[in-house]
């Protein structure tokens, strides 16, 4: 009876391990880390304080090719007061920033809506800067079940 | 661009100076975002949109960076406050030289 040299037998189990990890193997995507150092680059390292700001997203997202998100942020948006930029972030998308909005005094009610991609079941963060130069923020949790931006093309 | 993207902008054509309106603006475009491989395997090359520019009688009122997490076929909408009657006009620029526009006319009374 023969038998599989040992040798055979090793290299077929390293092609396997090899070929699992390469099913792994996905591009970088943004993690709470990168997302945190994507913020610091907006506010060049100044505080972020919770609240002003209100993040509106389904809590549940069936489809992430589309989530309709809303950013609304508490301003008199008076020339003296007013909100002058509206970011937002994502945890685990393959980059942090999704939008990046400047406006001022002219707009009138700091509200903006637009729909976004979503790769994962994640955290989202919405950010405000007021004329002032203090930032505030919000988070939204958000459950997906279809994934946006990796899938193959239709 | 080959192919002229279609816009589609909703302004009041009609408000009271001093109302805060509602603009609402959408574009075709795919917005490729460069993570995606075709059957081939190779890689899409990135095609988004990158920015979107607002300006109410040439003064900028809304300036928007895109990122590739942005849908295909850009939805944005955002509010003005409706100083004087005039032209409200939308620029998007984009990946390959990407460039559309639009416009709308509100009179304030």
């Amino acid at each position: 009876m023969e038998r599989t040299p040992l040798s055979l037998a090793t290299t077929r189990r390293l092609f396997l391990a090899g070929a699992g990890a390469l099913l792994v193997v996905r591009p970088a995507g943004a993690t709470p880390e990168t997302m945190a150092a994507a913020i610091r680059q907006v506010t060049g390292g100044k505080p972020v304080t919770p609240g002003k700001v209100k993040l509106t997203i389904p809590p549940l997202v069936e489809n992430g090719n589309a989530v309709a998100v809303t950013i609304s942020a508490d301003s008199p948006m008076t020339e003296k007061d007013h909100v002058t930029a509206i970011h937002l972030f994502t945890q685990k998308n393959p980059l942090p920033n999704v939008i990046g909005i400047r406006l001022g005094a002219r707009a009138g009610k700091a509200e903006v809506s637009t729909r976004i991609r979503l790769a994962d079941t994640q955290q989202l963060t919405a950010l405000c800067e007021m004329s002032d130069g203090t930032f505030w923020s919000d988070t939204a949790d958000v459950i997906l079940t279809l994934s946006a931006c990796l899938e193959d093309p239709v | 661009m080959a192919v002229p993207a279609r816009t589609l902008i909703n302004v009041p054509p009609k408000a009271k100076r001093g109302d805060v309106i509602l603009i609402r603006t959408l574009i075709s475009h795919v917005m490729e975002n460069g993570f995606r491989v075709d059957n081939m395997g190779k890689p899409i090359p990135r095609n988004i949109i990158t920015s979107m520019v607002c300006t109410y009688n040439g003064e900028e009122i809304f300036n928007a960076t895109l990122h590739p997490a942005i849908s295909a076929n850009p939805f944005i909408t955002f509010h003005t406050v409706a100083t004087e009657s005039g032209t409200i006009a939308f620029k998007w620029t984009g990946d390959n030289g990407f460039e559309a526009e639009a416009s709308a006319s509100i009179s304030v009374e």
